[in-house]
């Protein structure tokens, strides 16, 4: 296995684990976790495509990951935000009980 | 591959299980600091010193921070009394696994069609990002920043009316 | 003598041709305003009927008038007025009136005679509760039948013919409460019926022939040259030209009217209606309307005969007419001699008078039959009113068994009676009805075709004088066997009877061998005064002849029933000498009951079989079909219900559960959306590898 591959996998492997938090826990900052997870999973698939893809002096790769990082820090804070507001509303962050859009 | 390789990914693996497997919150946002660690690290491995460097200050430095104000405003480290995992939790698992399989499966599958291992390291270096930063890349660079106030401005919005509520 | 029609063509229409439609229409519509008054309203609609007939009355004295001046000066009168009524392509079919001089006589008598018997009325009707609905119905028959006389088409006189025909049936079924009277009139009606068919079949034959229906039209009318001489070359069966076999058909028509043998079992029992209708209708008018209609088709009857030729050939239609006229006339004055209903002796007496003109009509022609109609409708309207007189002043009693006396009870009546009698038997010299019926016996003794006629006319004026006496016998002398006191009649009944006896008297005059005044104006030539009128070879044989039969019936009569005592009750003279024979004069020759037990029979059968073939066959095939439509229609409601509207509804069903189905995907959680985000990118992901992998 190429160190590529290894790479990609370890992506794959984090990307599947944030995606099973995201999908069963019930706390709505856990998803959020989860899905941070996610998306470091896919910044560490771009580096690793940039280092090892063709014309890594383009810096193709390097860049969209820090735009990523700026990104996922503006919509983490934003996320959140929108977390508590609900708590305050529901008194709980339980995902299962907020379900008033059902049908 | 080497061991350093390995030892990294355990630990980055092992920090994102335990981040979604803990009951108690505070302790899932600390293994999720310690999954940006050793993501910082393979980033380094990487030759990818910016990128590591930005990882460290903005996700463990900022994210993570503020996961935990999150947790702490909601009092998230309470134990819910139904249970941590959501219904059907098994249901989610296995999309995920599924999910996992199909990547897996794709990369095992292009393994010939992927580079061979012993490239040279880039030479890259922060001047160069800069330039490029400030060249090529300056249109997003500013939307970023547009995004980033927009985003700075929402959240206070969204998290301000607490003390109007409370009154 | 038989004489040719040479009549001048027509002149054209005088003002009081032109008009001459009045006479009938005025009628007519008098009787539809007596239509719409109430019952309670008497004297108007008695004024209306009198009113317009004595109108008419007045109208056709201008017209006879105006005819009269005409032959005068020896300007024959035949007006004619025609119009087309109905037009198809090329061929049409006209309607239209004339005015000559058998119209002009007809319409006199017609009116005349109807006008006293109107008078007449008032008083006879004066106790019905049905009085005002008795003159509308005169009314109508008198306007029918004035134009049945002045027609000029035969549909426009079948038209009226069939009018006539109704209004009798109305007024003989006056009395319709009483089920003898209903079937009286039904019977009337149906019988003439019969004749009206073969009729109608005449004038389908004569328009398809001749194209026209019109009688006389400027040279192309039916009667006239070239319509006769096209209908003489055709054939049709049993030897007969068209021409022979047209007139026999309207024969049928006109036997069926007057009564001729077969068609005369009506004309009796059409007694039951008011006596005044039998004056008008079954005496004067109406069954004179055969004879009528004989006379006014009276080229085509003759037509093909050879003319002047000293032989006196016949025609096959009119020999039929002769020796039907003649069977009548004898069969009927036959039963005439048994009946005991004072009425029914002048019925049968009017039937065999009937007979007798037909055979005049056969023998000697227009003149000699049209004479006998004349005569015998004064003075038989006059035995009518008498006999109802009569029956009035025996409070309702028909019987002349349960009569008597009465000449010196009803002098009046008695008086006007006997007048009338010997004019019917043919009394010499003063009577009318011997110059008449000698007219007729001259003409049948010159007969070439055959002899017989004249003996068989002779028995029957035996008979006649015969019966008449008995009837007279009973009901006047001898000793009043009636419950109640008899009583004369008041002056409006008496005063009709008076007129009517001066005039059978007196018209006597205008048809003696010494003055033939009626054949001339009839035949349009002059008429001298011919004082060798009687040199005539065997004219005065004849006179003697007849003079001797009257006098021996009525001294033969007048022998076994004159001036006797009878009981009511008892049995006739005649009948006690002779049983048998009298049952079956009596029964009628038992005509009617061999009617009923096989035409009426075999109808009544086949009216059966029509109903079940209505009822079973027709009528089961339309439930059949109702059967099938309903269970059709249950078969498109349960189609429609279960199968369209139940498919409908189910695949609607459908929908909304699938989508409450649907629904459940949407849980409101957003950890579901998240699940099935990822199943779709599993999804996507799957594709896109597998299309670049291909």
């Amino acid at each position: 296995m190429t160190p590529l591959a290894g790479y990609l996998m370890v992506a794959a492997m984090l990307f599947a684990i944030g995606l099973a938090g995201a999908l069963t826990r019930r706390n709505a900052i856990l998803v959020l976790i989860g899905i941070e997870l996610m998306l470091n999973a896919a910044n560490l698939n771009l580096i690793a495509f940039w280092r090892y893809g063709p014309h890594p002096e383009a810096l193709t790769g390097m860049m969209f990951a820090i735009f990523s990082i700026a990104v996922a820090a503006a919509e983490a804070a934003v996320g959140l935000g929108l977390v508590i507001h609900i708590h305050r509303h529901a008194h709980s962050t339980d995902l299962d009980a907020m379900n008033r859009m059902k049908g | 591959m080497t061991f350093i390789f390995y030892l990294i990914s355990a630990v980055t693996l092992a920090g994102g299980l335990l981040a979604v497997l803990l009951k108690n919150t505070v302790h899932c946002a600390l293994a999720l600091t310690v999954a940006f660690a050793g993501l910082a690290l393979l980033f380094l491995k990487l030759d990818a010193q910016f990128a590591g460097f930005a990882q460290i200050l903005v996700y463990i430095g900022a994210v993570a921070i503020l996961v935990v104000f999150a947790i702490l405003l909601t009092k998230g480290s309470e134990t819910p009394k139904d249970g941590v995992y959501s219904k059907n939790w098994p249901v989610g698992l296995v999309i995920a696994a599924g999910v996992f399989a199909t990547l897996g499966w794709a990369v095992m599958a292009s393994v010939k069609a992927l580079p061979n291992q012993n490239v040279a390291a880039p030479a890259v270096s922060v001047l160069d990002i800069g330039n490029a930063l400030m060249g090529r890349y300056v249109l997003p660079l500013e939307i970023v920043a547009l995004l980033l106030t927009a985003a700075l401005v929402g959240a206070v919005i969204v998290a301000m009316h607490e003390k109007e509520e409370v009154k | 003598m038989q004489e040719a029609m040479s009549f001048t063509p027509q002149v054209a229409a005088s003002p009081i041709a032109q008009w001459l439609w009045l006479i009938p229409a005025v009628p007519i519509v008098a009787a539809g305003f007596a239509a719409l008054l109430k019952q309670p309203r008497r004297k108007l609609a008695a004024f209306l009927a009198i009113g317009s007939m004595s109108f008419s009355l007045l109208l056709s004295l201008i017209a006879f008038g105006h005819v009269l001046v005409g032959w005068a000066h020896h300007a024959a009168v035949r007006e004619t007025v025609n119009f087309t009524w109905i037009q198809m392509g090329a061929t049409h079919v006209d309607l239209g009136w004339v005015l000559d001089p058998l119209s002009a006589i007809m319409l006199v008598m017609v009116t005349f005679v109807g006008l006293l018997i109107f008078i007449y009325s008032v008083g006879y009707m004066a106790h019905d509760e049905n009085f005002t609905r008795f003159f509308c119905f005169l009314s109508l028959f008198a306007g029918a039948m004035l134009g049945v006389v002045i027609a000029n088409s035969l549909l426009l006189l079948f038209m009226c013919w069939e009018l006539v025909g109704l209004t009798s049936y109305l007024l003989i079924g006056f009395w319709y409460q009483k089920p003898s009277a209903a079937a009286a009139a039904k019977k009337a009606f149906l019988t003439t019926r019969v004749g009206d068919v073969f009729f109608l079949l005449g004038i389908v034959w004569l328009f398809a022939q001749t194209g026209t229906l019109l009688f006389y039209n400027a040279g192309a009318g039916s009667m006239e040259h070239g319509a006769l001489a096209a209908l003489l070359s055709q054939h049709a069966a049993f030897g007969l030209t068209a021409a022979g076999a047209i007139g026999l058909l309207i024969f049928a028509g006109a036997a069926g009217k007057s009564g001729q043998l077969p068609l005369h079992v009506w004309l009796p029992d059409a007694m039951e209606g008011p006596t005044p209708v039998s004056a008008l209708i079954h005496a004067a008018t109406m069954v004179a309307a055969g004879v009528y209609l004989i006379a006014r088709v009276y080229p085509l009857m003759q037509a093909g005969m050879p003319l002047g030729a000293s032989g006196m050939a016949s025609t096959p239609a009119l020999t039929v007419v002769t020796w039907v006229g003649a069977s009548t006339a004898v069969f009927a004055a036959l039963i005439a001699v048994a009946q005991n209903d004072i009425k029914r002796i002048l019925a049968y007496s009017t039937v065999s008078q009937l007979g007798y003109m037909m055979a005049g009509l056969g023998m000697g022609g227009v003149a000699v039959g049209m004479f006998h109609l004349i005569t015998h409708a004064f003075f038989k309207a006059l035995l009518f009113m008498g006999a109802g007189s009569v029956i009035h002043g025996c409070h309702d009693e028909q019987d002349i068994r349960k009569m008597g006396g009465l000449k010196s009870d009803m002098p009046l009546t008695f008086f006007t009676y006997t007048i009338g009698m010997l004019a019917l038997c043919g009394f010499p010299l003063f009577f009318s009805g011997f110059w008449s019926k000698d007219g007729i016996l001259e003409a049948a003794q010159h007969w070439s075709v055959a002899k017989a006629p004249f003996y068989m006319l002779v028995f029957g004026a035996l008979l006649t004088a015969f019966y008449m006496t008995r009837q007279v016998a009973y009901v006047f002398f001898g000793t009043w066997r009636g419950h109640k006191p008899a009583h004369e009649s008041p002056a409006v009944m008496t005063m009709p009877l008076a007129i009517l006896a001066f005039f059978a008297m007196a018209l006597g005059l205008i048809g003696t061998p010494l003055w033939p005044w009626f054949r001339s104006f009839l035949d349009d030539h002059a008429a001298p005064f011919d004082l060798h009128g009687f040199g005539e070879p065997g004219l005065l044989v004849l006179m003697g002849t007849s003079t001797v039969v009257v006098i021996g019936g009525l001294m033969l009569s007048w022998w076994i029933y004159g001036d006797r005592e009878f009981k009511a009750d008892q049995p006739d003279m005649l009948e006690m000498a002779a049983p048998w024979p009298w049952r079956l004069l009596q029964n009628k020759f038992y005509v009617d009951e061999f009617y009923a037990a096989t035409f009426i029979a075999f109808y009544g059968w086949w009216a059966r079989v029509a109903d079940w073939l209505d009822r079973r066959v027709w009528g089961g095939a339309v439930t059949g079909v109702a059967f099938a439509v309903r269970g059709w229609a249950h078969l498109n409601r349960f189609l429609d219900m279960n199968v369209v509207d139940g498919s409908f509804d189910k695949g609607c069903d459908e929908l909304a559960s699938s989508g409450g189905l649907l629904a459940r995907i949407q849980t409101g959680r957003v950890q579901t959306y998240l699940r099935i985000l990822a199943l779709a990118v599993i999804a996507l992901a799957a594709i896109l590898i597998w299309s670049s992998r291909a």
